[in-house]
């Protein structure tokens, strides 16, 4: 198994300059693996994401401080169908056209999503995963439109390109924090997003953005970009690779009986 | 082991794809199909995206048809002429049958076609294939005697536009072969299939062709037709996945190999009861996946159709 660790360091420096009242706690970032290179044995990547809080006064008693981490892949429209039956078989009716849903998104807590973040904060920032999915509205004539964005977030639940990871990131002492996502075999390339959140009491203290790479490498790269930019040579070259294995299977198979 | 499949983009087990193919290439030696009809709903199974199997399986008929084939030229078993006609008419379905993919894809309704045209196909051939045999067993058992032969003087003497034939020894009108090549084309492009399974019977049935040059005659334009087709799906909807193409090209034929001497050790009429019987199966669940609730009523799409 492929571990391609992102570490994104955080570095606690010493104050330089007089402390910002606005901001008491912040993040800063060091970075030292961007990349995910999905190569003809890729099975699924770790990310593993830490760091530290900056703080130039000592920590305030108000609400504890907690952590979110949020990795999210590139943003496709997406269109969902529902089934119905149809004179005895089940066939596809009724679709809503998602705008922009990413292909990929993950959510770390330092504590339940509830605790960490409030409503008005998720709305601001799009942290949740529904609130991560834009639909513009779906077709007039379809009822319960709802229910489809549901099915999409459940159905790339189930193959684990949605996740919710309640609890998952370890905070120690309010200042070391450290998650984990797991990245699934079947991943779309492009810039994937991170954003590290710290909260207190529900509201946003500093945020962080920063992303990682991920892109077929290798042969997967040679033979994708083919298909796509000289697609005639790539059909040509499947029929000559599959008319040469025939000829081959058949010239074995004289010397064989013989 | 893994492998990440660039245009499918999903990981299988590469010994999981040998495996399939060699298992599809054992039937197809011992029966004598291309194995696409098999292969391409196992293909669904293990969950490659639709589009691709469909793509791909094509790719992959034509390395089995070519080996096939090579050996019936060396046989004199290929009427070319014949197969030169059937291919006209099955070029101009593939380019229909792809036209139609990509129009029910952009619908959301390929799925459904695709399975609809399995179950209908599979159902109608397997169980006509099942009743034939077991007349022949039961035939074989009580009288022993040679079958009653019938000659058809049908529609295919009456047309008009006819042409001799003379590997088959045929003198008939060319629009019931441009037929059903042209109908065997549009299946080949929608259901990734070379399409073996049904022209076979056609060729012996419909156009009275003698069956010992039907299966090279068929392997013959099979392999322009599938090669068409993988063409225009390449370039078209990009889905044809070399790498899958390799893996199950492989273990095809290796279990082609074995096949064919599983093959030749059984009886005629127990191994056409053994392929029916194998393609009621896969029509039975496939007929099964279309009438039951399904656990998971919504499917994903690509958006901005």
């Amino acid at each position: 198994m492929l571990r391609a660790f992102a570490l994104l360091a955080l570095m606690a420096l010493p104050p330089l300059t007089a402390p910002l009242p606005a901001q008491a706690e912040e993040i800063v970032l060091g970075l030292s693996h961007d990349e995910v290179a999905i190569t003809a044995t890729f099975d699924g990547s770790e990310v593993l994401i830490f760091g530290a809080v900056k703080r130039e006064a000592p920590a305030p008693d108000a609400a504890p401080l907690q952590v979110i981490i949020t990795l999210a892949g590139p943003s496709q429209p997406v269109t969902v169908r529902r089934k119905e039956r149809v004179v005895g078989i089940w066939a596809n009716t009724d679709a809503v056209d998602v705008d922009a849903a990413p292909s990929f998104y993950a959510v770390a807590t330092s504590a339940p999503l509830d605790e960490v973040l409030s409503a008005t904060e998720d709305l601001r920032h799009s942290i949740t995963i529904p609130q991560a999915i834009r639909s513009v509205g779906a077709p007039g004539e379809v009822e319960n439109a709802k229910t489809f964005t549901e099915a999409l977030i459940r159905i790339r639940a189930g193959s684990g390109l949605y996740q919710v990871l309640e609890n998952d990131v370890d905070l120690e002492e309010e200042t070391l924090f450290r998650g984990q996502i797991t990245l699934p075999a079947a991943l779309t390339e492009g810039e994937y997003a991170a954003r590290i959140f710290l909260t207190r009491g529900g509201e946003v203290i500093d945020i962080y953005e920063t992303s990682i790479a991920v892109f077929k490498a290798g042969l997967e790269r040679w033979l994708y970009d083919t298909s796509r930019e000289q697609p005639f040579f790539y059909g040509l070259m499947s029929l000559a690779i599959a008319i040469a294995a025939g000829w081959l299977a058949s010239a074995a198979f004289r010397v064989f009986q013989r | 082991m893994q492998i990440y499949l660039p245009i499918a983009e999903v990981s299988v087990n590469a010994f999981l794809l040998l495996g399939l193919g060699g298992i599809v290439g054992i039937l197809s030696g011992m029966f004598g199909v291309g194995g696409g009809f098999l292969m391409t709903p196992l293909l669904f199974f293990i969950g490659i995206p639709p589009a691709v199997a469909v793509a791909t399986e094509a790719n992959q008929i034509v390395a089995s048809s070519f080996s096939g084939v090579l050996a019936h030229l060396r046989r004199k078993t290929v009427d070319l002429r014949m197969g030169t006609v059937l291919l006209i008419g099955g070029l101009t379905g593939a380019a229909v049958g792809v036209v139609l993919f990509n129009f029910l894809k952009a619908q959301g309704q390929v799925d459904l076609l695709v399975k609809l045209c399995y179950v209908v196909f599979l159902g109608v051939v397997g169980g006509l294939m099942f009743f034939e045999s077991l007349r022949a067993i039961r035939r074989s058992k009580t009288a022993g005697g040679a079958a009653p032969k019938r000659r058809k003087h049908g529609l295919v003497h009456v047309l008009p536009f006819k042409m001799k034939f003379r590997v088959s020894g045929l003198y008939i009108s060319v629009i019931p072969p441009l037929l059903v090549g042209l109908c065997v084309g549009i299946l080949s492009a929608i259901m990734g299939v070379g399409g073996g399974f049904i022209m076979v019977p056609a060729m012996i049935y419909l156009l009275g062709m003698p069956t010992k040059v039907v299966i090279g005659t068929s392997l013959f334009q099979i392999i322009f037709v599938t090669g068409f087709t993988t063409m225009l799906h390449a370039t078209t909807n990009f889905t044809v996945d070399v790498v899958l193409a390799v893996l199950l090209l492989i273990g095809g034929v290796i279990g082609a190999q074995i096949g064919t001497r599983i093959g030749v050790k059984m009886k005629a009429e127990n191994l056409r009861i053994l392929l029916a019987l194998m393609v009621l199966a896969v029509c039975g669940k496939l007929a099964l996946d279309l009438l039951l609730t399904p656990t998971e009523l919504y499917s994903l799409g690509e958006g901005g159709h």
